[in-house]
């Protein structure tokens, strides 16, 4: 491996610290059957809404991924949105959100 | 001789053709649909023999889906997440019709008549009224946008339902199905979550999300209003967060008492249904989500939400003690009793399968493939007020 192709790693493990760490295989299928199952207890199967708001990339398209990130983790109180803390890491919530504001997983 | 034979032999040929061109006769009672949510069909299931008689497909997105009966019980009204509703023949397990309805709609009701289907939306809000033969819509009360939530039906062809965000009860009165009247409760308690009709029709109760408390209509007597009951059962306690709402219908109202989830709390209510009271809470294995009495009363079965979804608990009325604690499955999201309640049959969503249990002994009795279950409707359904 030549100084390039490690400066190209480096610069790409650099931009993923940025984005959240991607879940191993096993995990994020396990998180993708929560969101759809669990979450789509409120947000429907097909994330298209129902007693919580729509969760397609449409709908979530212009909002900040902090404040997503952040209504996962700790629900949002006074709504019916509970804390998903307890189940999901930080870095889950963000790949969460990332996949969702996607449309990653339909 | 031989003619008496000849005509014996062809009286036998016919019997056997026609029970080639046609299946034998029979009722729809002993039978049920089973919802597979994300494969958008239905099972039809028989009870006694527990096995499945066939499915029918192309319902569009079943999350959260719910059944009413025709009066005849041969057809089941399905209520779809994604705004379908459509009408399934269960004797030829065929759809027969469909229509999209609502962008996003949550279940629906049958009148006392049987004539008129309502189903409930959450987008737009709203409720629609359907000819129950042609799905011709008949009429529609709009909601201003509100989601209905807890639509039952009422005798002399009404419904009651409530609003989530304006917090509010409704009263149609659909004897003229093409001009429903509309009666408004409002100021009941914030974010009703669900609502039921007890068995005889007499009383509505909304489950109240925003509040510790139920809100409760006489429809014996609406001009004294929507009281509160069991007010402040959580006070003094943090709530719990809840990963899915409860489900009320006519099965938490048995002999003397109502049997209620406590929202946030993990806690079963039980309170005299003359003064509606609380007279005892049972503490559970998490938060309830449905709370179905035994149709003889006598014991109460509680299943539970994400993350204490593989528990279904049993509570002896009497003793208001627990008396078994199962564990049938992964996501165990419904359950339904037989109308004598000799067996229950569950669903397990994450194990893509049903569990039928004998409620005497409580053995698993019978097991069936399903896939992704939820909902489990019975026939019995179609003669019974409130379901
Ligand atoms: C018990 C019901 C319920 C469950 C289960 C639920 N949510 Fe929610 N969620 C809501 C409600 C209600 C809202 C809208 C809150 C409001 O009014 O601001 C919401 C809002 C959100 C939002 C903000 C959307 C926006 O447009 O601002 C996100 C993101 C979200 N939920 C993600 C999730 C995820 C991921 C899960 C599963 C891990 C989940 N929810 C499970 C009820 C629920």
């Amino acid at each position: 491996m030549n100084w390039r192709a490690l400066a190209v790693l480096g610069l790409s493990l650099a931009s993923a610290a940025h984005a959240a760490e991607p879940p191993s295989p096993a995990r994020a299928a396990a998180l993708s059957h929560m969101l759809h199952q669990e979450c789509g207890a409120c947000h429907g199967l097909r994330l298209t809404g129902g007693l919580g708001s729509p969760l397609t990339a449409a709908a979530l398209a212009d909002k900040p991924a902090d404040s997503l990130t952040a209504t996962i983790l700790d629900g949002r109180p006074g709504s019916a949105m509970p804390p998903w803390r307890p189940f999901v890491s930080a870095d889950e919530a963000r790949w969460l959100v990332e996949q969702l504001q996607q449309g990653r997983l339909p | 001789m031989i003619a008496r034979l000849l005509s014996a032999l062809s009286a036998a040929l016919c019997l056997l053709l026609a029970a080639c061109a046609s299946p034998p006769l029979r009722g729809t009672g002993d039978l049920g649909v089973v919802i597979e949510r994300a494969r958008g069909s239905v099972q039809i299931v028989e009870q006694s023999a527990r096995r499945s008689l066939g499915r029918v497909d192309g319902l569009g997105d079943l999350s959260h889906a719910s059944v009413v009966f025709s009066r005849d019980g041969r057809y089941a009204y399905v209520f779809g997440r994604d705004g379908g509703l459509s009408q399934v023949d269960v004797l030829s397990q065929r759809l027969v019709k469909r229509v999209m309805q609502a962008g996003n709609s949550i279940g629906g009701a049958i009148s006392s008549d049987g004539r008129i289907v309502a189903a409930q939306n959450y987008q737009p809000g709203g409720v629609k009224l359907f000819d129950a033969d042609t799905l011709e819509l008949l009429a529609e009360v709009s909601t201003g946008g509100s989601k209905v939530v807890g639509l039952a039906d009422l005798p002399g062809n009404r419904f009651a339902f409530s609003l989530f965000e304006a917090g509010e009860i409704w009263l149609i009165d659909a004897s003229q199905p093409r001009a429903p009247q509309v009666t408004r409760y409002p100021n009941i308690g914030r974010q009703p979550y669900d609502g039921l009709a007890s068995q005889d029709g007499r009383h509505y109760l909304a489950g109240l999300y925003g509040e510790d408390g139920l809100a409760l209509l006489d429809t014996w007597q609406p001009e004294q209003g929507v009281r509160r009951i069991l007010n402040g059962y959580g006070r003094g306690r943090a709530a719990l967060p809840v990963y899915k709402m409860p489900h009320l219908r006519g099965w938490s109202l048995a002999g003397d008492y109502a049997f209620l989830p406590a929202i946030g709390h993990h806690q079963v209510l039980i309170a005299d249904r003359r003064s509606w009271q609380e007279v005892a809470r049972v503490p559970v294995h998490g938060q309830p989500v449905f709370v179905m009495a035994e149709p003889g009363g006598r014991r109460v079965w509680v299943n539970f939400a994400f993350p204490h979804n593989d528990t279904v608990q049993v509570i002896d009325v009497p003793s208001r003690q627990i008396v078994a604690t199962l564990k049938p499955g992964r996501a165990i999201l419904h359950m339904e009793f037989t109308a004598r309640g000799d067996a229950v049959w569950l669903s397990s969503r994450d194990d893509n399968r049903l569990t039928v249990i004998d409620t005497a002994t409580l053995n698993t009795i019978a097991e069936l493939d399903a896939e992704q279950p939820s909902g489990i409707f019975f026939t019995w359904r179609a003669q019974r007020m409130g379901m």
